[in-house]
């Protein structure tokens, strides 16, 4: 299976298997294309993933060995995302699943996330459904009943901004530059979490939802009120990652709390999404998986973030259980996984 | 054009009830740029609008920051309405890519960091920019209309006398 995914800044491709092997995978970070400039924000625009797609294709053939007669079908992300990109990768894929004569799937790009870790479980220990995932990138933080492909139930979702969104622009606050969640994590290190007492928006709220939006206000108060040097960046930076890291706990507490009570005990927990990268994050949640009884699963970083794996893998999921997609299937820009459980449910 | 003087919100509910005072004057065409600093609740001020001019499912309606998606579109009654934030913008000639024009010629746009937009922001708009209190949780909202946005709709200046004014 080929994968294409264009929806935010990344142009990727990759070729994956039906026996989980990962044959190639290639990102064209754009953000690394821009570093050299000094700028500080990605480049957006369509036209970056038409130029850079086809290249970025053929090389994922080239490094797995194989031309288009070999696979079985393309998938690309649908959606939701940025609509300029997304239409780029969706008629690309159209383009040669027609004059390949290869099926077309359009994944939802929430339920690639949802569906990597099943992917990269280790050989001999597959991840089942059902599990509970925990998706956090600059885009998106969902708590997700994974139940099945196509079978997903929201347990809990950010009422503003995104988990990662929420790092960037607090990096920005602080000056501490770009990408903002690496930059404030190693900030971060050497500061003092006690020092500023931030809010924990929502925290003991019965749902699982998620609030950053006066996380960041009160940061901003906070910053505002202290001559910015080094150490005190460095102690915003520890107060501000670890108030969304409890954050991120207490939610995922109460969303397991919900995924029991349908599931049982003992079921794994998955961390996916960019801000996984996030060592003070992943350590809070292994010890919040430990005190639940749960295994926690965390794929590899690379796959964590925006890929083509991810998508490549959910087409054969979805191929497995269901039919391929119409050509004149639309691109979506908003596009919420429940919705796409109710579209697969309609379609079998 | 004229500014206002600064309406004074004490609370989240008076934002909130700003913004759906606004939402109430807006029709196709209309441009409203939302300025303020990292924080200042611009977004949020968004959300209680496009929710408040859906109407009955607004409530139950995700309004996501469009950060990383630069523009999220709404159906509403009155027709559509696009909710732009340009925070990742770095040069105008993007905007063409984002839809901007059709945007501006097909229902309300509502922007985030309009100052990204350069020229290809319209003079005909409505300026909106939150500022933080003096305490904690306070804002005041300076609005500073176009003369052509005073022309276009008629009753707006009451706007200005609060939420006792109506």
């Amino acid at each position: 299976m080929l994968g294409i995914e264009t929806s935010c800044d990344e142009t990727a491709a990759a070729i994956v298997d039906s026996d989980r092997h990962i044959l190639s995978n290639v990102v064209h970070s754009q953000i690394a294309a821009h570093t050299p400039y000094g700028g500080v924000v990605p480049e957006i625009a369509a036209r970056a993933h038409l130029e850079y797609l086809d290249a970025v294709i053929g090389r994922a053939l080239t490094d797995a060995g194989i031309t288009l007669k070999d696979i079985d079908g393309v998938a690309a992300t649908g959606g939701p995302g940025l609509i300029g990109g997304v239409i780029v990768g969706v008629m690309t894929a159209k383009a040669i699943a027609a004059s390949a004569g290869k099926k077309f799937v359009a994944v939802n790009h929430l339920e690639a996330h949802a569906l990597t870790a099943r992917l990269t479980a280790p050989a001999g220990a597959p991840l089942e459904f059902p599990y509970l995932l925990l998706l956090v990138s600059g885009g998106h933080c969902q708590l997700l009943d994974v139940e099945g492909v196509g079978r997903y139930r929201r347990l809990g979702t950010t009422i503003d901004d995104a988990a990662g969104e929420a790092f960037d622009k607090a990096a920005a606050m602080l000056g501490l530059g770009f990408p903002g969640g690496p930059a404030l994590e190693k900030a971060a290190t050497q500061g003092d979490p006690k020092r500023f007492q931030l809010p924990r928006p929502m925290l003991g709220r019965p749902n699982a939802d998620f609030s950053f939006s006066g996380l960041k206000t009160a940061l901003r108060r906070a910053a505002g009120a202290t001559m910015l040097e080094d150490r005190a960046k460095a102690d915003l930076a520890a107060s501000f990652q670890a108030a969304i890291t409890d954050v991120l706990v207490d939610r995922t507490g109460r969303a397991i709390d919900a995924f029991e009570e349908k599931h049982g005990s003992g079921k794994p927990l998955v961390l996916a999404g960019g801000v996984a990268a996030n060592k003070s994050i992943r350590t809070a949640l292994a010890d919040l998986a430990e005190r639940r009884g749960m295994a926690l699963a965390v794929p590899p970083i690379g796959l964590c973030t925006d890929n083509a794996a991810m998508v490549a893998w959910a087409g054969i999921e979805r191929l497995a259980v269901g039919p391929a997609d119409d050509l004149d299937f639309a691109p979506r820009p908003r596009w919420p996984l429940d919705q796409a459980a109710a579209a697969a449910g309609a379609k079998a | 054009m004229d500014a206002f003087p600064p309406i004074d919100l004490p609370d989240e509910a008076a934002t909130a009830d700003l913004a759906r005072r606004v939402g109430a004057f807006l029709k196709a065409g209309d441009v409203v740029a939302l300025r303020g600093d990292l924080g200042a609740g611009k977004t949020a001020f968004a959300r209680t609008l496009i929710r408040a001019l859906i109407g009955e499912e607004g409530a139950g309606t995700d309004v996501p920051s469009p950060t990383f998606t630069l523009v999220q579109t709404y159906e509403t009654p009155g027709g559509p309405i696009h909710h732009f934030d340009l925070y990742r913008i770095v040069s105008p000639d993007e905007l063409t890519e984002i839809g901007w024009d059709e945007a501006l010629t097909g229902g309300i746009v509502l922007v985030e960091w309009p100052e990204r937009a350069g020229a290809l922001l319209p003079a005909a708009r409505l300026d909106l920019t939150l500022e933080f209190g003096a305490a904690a949780g306070t804002r005041h909202a300076l609005l500073q209309p176009s003369a052509e946005w005073i022309d276009n709709h008629a009753g707006f200046a009451a706007l200005q006398r609060g939420p006792q004014g109506e």
